[in-house]
């Protein structure tokens, strides 16, 4: 069983590491988070023009 | 023969693939979540430190699905977007454009992390190889994809222009997978898939499945969000949307 310390200093690879999967992290909750966003604020908007009577 | 391509056609009705990407793109997301969450333990904790690499070699669980992803997302754009092409399909240019950005990204991920892992291993953050060179000619198409639809006024000369310049591009593809092999390049070539069975510990190899399992199913379910997002543009002004308004 390794430590915790082991772990968090990445046998000395710490600088590469983790910065790496901080990119990773950061893409893909970018990715995740966006589409369903913009989805669901497109929606409404259409919602509101059609509410309007404007039809797009 | 008809029976058989009636799933074909369906797929390229738009409400129809609106609702169905609906309806899957959170159990590909759910799946996701728990493939990356089980990968990340074992990569980053279960499996032991490279007798060569120690434990910088830990970046591979991020950078292998990003890079495999990087190419499967060009080959389904220009796949799709040739299908629009050839048989003037809104679906499969709806794919094309959907699938982009997201290409565009994982590529840009599978170079950061190399980067990250070439400065302790090679002692350089960037060499100008055949492996590293192909993959950043990827980034670039996928740019260029993206900037050629746009540059049109009318969108449709927009998306063939695009669909064309996929396609030759889509060279670039077996270029990077087979670049180990033609080129004497500094990037190591294929550990997992290599003749019978695979060269690395099953300990390493496990968590690198899963990861990649992990990173696909990501992959589906934020694409068909935004095929969904893709679809609901292009098809604003269409009955079946303002149906979709009353339901909501």
């Amino acid at each position: 069983m390794k430590s915790l310390h082991e772990f968090l200093t990445m046998g000395g690879y710490a600088a590469y590491v983790w910065p790496a999967y901080g990119v990773a992290a950061v893409v893909l909750l970018v990715n995740a988070l966006l589409p369903g966003l913009r989805l669901k604020r497109r929606l409404a908007e259409l919602k509101r023009l059609e509410r309007r009577g404007e039809h797009p | 023969m008809n029976i058989s391509w009636t799933w074909f056609h369906r797929l390229a009705s738009p409400p129809y693939f609106f609702r169905l990407a609906g309806r899957l793109a959170p159990w590909f997301g759910w799946l996701s979540l728990v493939c990356i969450v089980a990968g990340l333990y074992g990569g980053l904790w279960y499996a032991p430190p490279d007798y060569q690499q120690g434990d910088g070699f830990r970046i591979i669980y991020i950078h292998v699905p990003s890079a495999y992803l990087s190419m499967m997302g060009y080959t389904l754009l220009a796949v799709s977007a040739g299908i629009g092409l050839v048989w003037r399909m809104k679906m499969a240019h709806a794919v094309a454009a959907a699938v982009a950005p997201l290409g565009a990204s994982f590529t840009f991920l599978a170079l950061v992390t190399g980067s990250l892992w070439g400065k302790p291993m090679w002692g350089a953050y960037w060499a100008w190889d055949a492996r590293l060179t192909s993959e950043l000619i990827l980034l670039f198409q996928y740019f260029g994809f993206i900037a050629l639809r746009r540059a049109f006024e009318d969108p449709r000369s927009g998306e063939k222009a695009a669909a064309v310049l996929a396609l030759v591009g889509l060279v670039d593809v077996p270029v990077i997978h087979y670049s180990v092999v033609w080129w004497n390049s500094l990037h190591q070539g294929s550990t997992v898939f290599v003749g019978e069975g695979s060269d690395i510990a099953t300990s390493m190899l496990v968590p690198l499945l899963i990861m990649i399992a992990g990173f696909t199913a990501f992959f589906a379910a934020c694409l068909l969000k935004r095929i969904q997002l893709e679809v609901l543009e292009r098809e604003s002004g269409a009955a079946w949307v303002r149906e979709l308004l009353e339901d909501a």
